[in-house]
């Protein structure tokens, strides 16, 4: 039974940093119809931003606030302005080709990181105190607990920020139906571009919590990106806490299955329920139809 | 006949291209026109059907297993070759299923998803396909009157089989399956309301595809003599996805193009050493960012520039529902 | 009974709450060209998905040739004789008009294996070339079908209705959106059609100078019932027509 509570927290742990990067392809899903295939990369990069800025000798701490910043530039400001933007504005942006572009994109940073970082995997200093609690027996880990927290601590905010704000109220309308914002005066150009920004935030977010457990590495996005798309799918296209459930789901199975089934086939699991998600309740478990049908 | 001498022109090309080469360069002339044929098969899927699938890298996958197993077993290559190609159409018709249910992203989701798996079953089930290490030393095929033995040797062997190949594959869409495939990917509706069974058509869309990749796979077996489970990762099937696009979907002759660059290029970027995924990448990015219709789309808008009144490509639209 | 082509029979559908269509019964005999009207809101469409099989009626049934058709999927319809025209613009923009017309009829000759290694046409060229004829689309028999204006498409789309010689073809809004030279150029040949062929048509149409001189018979509906029946004179002078068109 602890043992059993040790997996389901961790799981969780680790679920809500899946759920953010989910969060945050769901968001520029819905606003801008891109589907990132470079999101795991997005979550990879970073990490290697706060390296390169503690080599230059900044604190810890600052280094975190430039990466974020710098991440926000180059993996939200940029990929929309220089990219994103001048396909859509052509007519080809809902098309296959801003698929294989954002494929491209994945393979740029990866290389990039590859080449000019590193091929190895790289020390990363851990947010976060490596202690642990005894509470009747389970051992519960500080770190495990604070990454729940924080991870959702900042889903609360961003609903918070979305339901109740202006902008983010603009920015739900945008997403839903960019016609009709437009003719109620929204500039919905701003409110995609706030998206892409959100988004680029919220990974950088996920990579500073998520690089401690498996040290910095070029490839660490595969995964990653792949957790984040299951994670959206099956959770429910058209809401945050689709995202958020698909996270902490698949978080939790991925313990489990590891824990207790089998090692060799944990990867499977989610691609199955993935499959199984698909075919049999596309909405996903937490979506409605009326969503946005893709 | 202007065409058909373009055409014996290229044959022509294509028998003396290897001549003078080192064995290297030859064997990177193996693999283009092995990638050109699972290219043309998902462009059968996807650039004549409009049915997206991510998965053909496992098909090309499934392919060389079997034919590995078989031929290291004792079996003759076209007896392997011939399984492969079965098994890779069944297998395909299960993965067309998910099409009748689900199109665009979603079909993109699960096809991608299926090539993870069949990633780690290879990976995983070490009895059948030798796990991580993988197979190697697949004799290479002996026809009796003639041994395969060299680089050389499985290239005029791979020319062979891909004019073949390429001779059917016009016939299919020629035909009245091509044209019914082309109904499907531009409106599936009417296609059906003019008698044409859609779901068997989107079944077989797949199938044909992945049977391409099937012989594909059965080639790559001998050829590099050596597979291993990340051969066939999702990186390769984006490769060959890229191939169709860069050449531009929907073009017959495209894939041999998108596979040309593809393989290719990365040849030519040799010089720029560990940077070439780099520079290879944003090109990338560069061309679909100007000409998303790839390269013979670049073509085709010179052509319309001459002759307007063209209509925008219908299976790039099919790309709006993704 | 054996010249009945299409049977109607106590057909009801409702959607929730709302009735879509009551009760409504009619045959159509073969060769009969009929017209269906009614102001937006009568039943019409509901009513003409019921008879493609797309909706299937909560009572009734519909029969065409004496098979039923409820959830019969469109392919199998078409086989049944069954041809359809589409309300928006339904061809295949990047095919040729040839190869438009050879794929209505492609799926009606052979097998699925003679289809695949017999002749790349199908030997449908020649009856194709005279349907492009008839329709008088010879000169843009090999452009593609996108290229085509909007009313020549239309014709187009009645053609690859008609190649597999169907014995009920549905018309849905032929003449929506075509401009005056074309429409009368278009009841011209569905009118020709159907006196050479003995086709029958059913045709749903708003614009209701093209129906009274298109239709030998017309239903109008109104809330789900019929509320007359006749011939397009008796129709045009029938009162409670006209107050249902006019507010009712």
């Amino acid at each position: 039974m602890e043992q059993f509570l040790q997996v389901l927290l961790s799981g969780l742990a680790t679920g809500s940093i899946y759920a953010l990067a989910a969060i945050g392809f769901t968001l520029v899903w819905q606003a801008a119809q891109t589907v990132n295939f470079a999101q795991g990369e997005f979550v990879m990069v970073p990490a290697f931003f706060v390296l390169v800025a503690m080599n230059m000798g900044m604190p810890f701490w600052l280094a975190m606030i430039i990466a974020m910043l710098v991440s926000v530039f180059l993996l939200g400001y940029l990929f929309k302005r220089a990219i994103v933007e001048p396909m859509q504005r052509q007519g080809h942006g809902n098309s296959l080709s801003l698929i294989i572009v954002t494929m491209a994109l994945a393979i740029l940073l990866k290389e990039s990181v590859k080449e000019f970082y590193g091929a190895e995997a790289q020390p990363y200093p851990a947010l976060m105190s490596s202690e642990t609690w005894n509470i009747g027996g389970a051992i519960i880990s500080v770190t495990d607990v604070l990454h729940l927290v924080i991870s959702l601590g900042v889903v609360l905010l961003l609903t918070l920020f979305l339901d109740r704000t202006r902008t983010g109220r603009a920015m739900q309308a945008t997403a839903q139906n960019p016609g009709v914002a437009e003719i109620l005066g929204v500039d919905t150009n701003r409110m995609i571009l706030y998206t892409f920004l959100i988004n680029a935030a919220l990974a950088s977010l996920a990579s500073f919590l998520i690089t401690p457990v498996y040290l910095a590495k070029f490839s660490n996005g595969e995964y990653l990106g792949l957790i984040a798309f299951i994670a959206a799918i099956v959770g429910g296209f058209n809401q945050i806490r689709g995202a958020l459930a698909g996270g902490l789901l698949i978080g939790v199975l991925d313990n489990m299955v590891a824990t207790y089934l089998t090692a060799e086939y944990r990867a499977a699991i989610p691609l199955l329920l993935l499959i199984v998600v698909i075919l049999f309740k596309p909405e996903g478990l937490l979506g409605t139809s009326e969503g946005r049908s893709v | 006949m202007k065409r058909n001498l373009f055409l014996l022109a290229g044959l022509i090309a294509l028998f003396l291209l290897p001549i003078g080469q080192g064995n290297y360069f030859i064997l990177i002339l193996c693999s283009w026109l092995m990638f050109t044929i699972a290219a043309m098969g998902l462009n059968l899927t996807l650039g004549y059907a409009g049915q997206i699938s991510l998965a053909q890298a496992s098909f090309i996958g499934i392919g060389a297993y079997v034919t590995a197993i078989m031929t290291l077993a004792g079996i003759h290559w076209i007896l392997a070759a011939l399984a492969s190609v079965i098994v890779c159409f069944v297998i395909g018709i299960l993965i067309g299923f998910p099409a009748l249910r689900v199109k665009g992203h979603f079909l993109a989701f699960v096809t991608l998803a299926f090539n993870q798996l069949v990633v780690l079953v290879a990976r995983n089930e070490d009895w059948l396909t030798g796990g991580s290490y993988g197979k190697f030393n697949m004799p290479r095929p002996d026809f009796g009157f003639y041994h395969i033995r060299t680089n050389l040797d499985m290239y005029y062997m791979i020319v062979v089989i891909f004019v073949i190949f390429a001779v059917l594959m016009y016939g299919l869409i020629r035909s009245p399956w091509g044209r019914a495939f082309k109904a499907l990917r531009e409106n599936p509706i009417r296609a059906e309301s003019l008698g044409v069974d859609t779901r068997r058509i989107t079944l077989l869309a797949f199938a044909v595809g992945s049977a391409s990749a099937g012989l594909a796979g059965a080639i790559m077996s001998p050829l590099v003599q050596f597979i291993e489970p990340n051969s066939f990762a999702l990186l390769h099937s984006l490769k060959i996805l890229l191939m169709v696009i860069v050449g531009g979907a929907g073009y017959f002759f495209g894939p041999m193009l998108g596979a040309a660059v593809v393989i290719l290029l990365p040849e030519f970027l040799r010089f720029t050493e560990g940077y070439y995924l780099i520079i290879y990448s944003a090109m990338v990015i560069i061309l679909m960012v100007f000409s998303p219709a790839g390269l013979m789309g670049i073509g085709e808008k010179i052509l319309t520039k001459i002759r307007p009144n063209q209509q925008v490509r219908k299976d790039m639209e099919k790309g709006a529902q993704l | 009974m054996s010249d009945t082509v299409l049977s109607v029979r106590n057909i009801s559908k409702s959607f929730g709450n709302i009735h879509a269509v009551r009760d409504v019964s009619f045959d159509v005999r073969k060769g009969e060209v009929l017209g269906l009207i009614g102001p937006n809101g009568s039943g019409k469409s509901t009513l003409f998905n019921c008879v493609l099989g797309q909706l299937t009626p909560n009572q009734g049934e519909v029969m065409v040739n004496g098979r039923p058709v409820s959830g019969m999927r469109s392919n199998d319809l078409n086989k049944l004789g069954v041809g359809r025209t589409f309300q928006q613009l339904s061809v295949f923009p990047q095919m040729t008009v040839l190869d438009n017309i050879i794929l209505a009829g492609q799926e009606h000759h052979g097998t699925m294996l003679t289809r695949l290694f017999g002749k790349p046409d199908a030997g449908l060229t020649p009856e194709a070339d005279q349907m492009i004829e008839f329709f008088k689309l010879e000169h843009l028999r090999d452009e593609m079908a996108g290229s085509l204006s909007y009313g020549q498409q239309k014709l187009l789309d009645a053609a690859m209705a008609f190649m597999a010689g169907p014995s009920l073809v549905l018309l849905d809004e032929p003449a929506g959106g075509v401009n005056l030279t074309m429409l009368g150029h278009l009841k011209e040949r569905l009118k020709t059609y159907n006196e050479s062929h003995n086709t029958t048509f059913v045709v749903i149409e708003h614009n209701m100078e093209f129906v009274m001189s298109l239709c030998s018979r017309i239903i109008v509906l109104a809330e789900g019932a019929i509320i007359a029946e006749g011939s397009p004179d008796e129709i045009r002078s029938n009162q409670q027509v006209i107050d249902a068109y006019l507010g009712g």
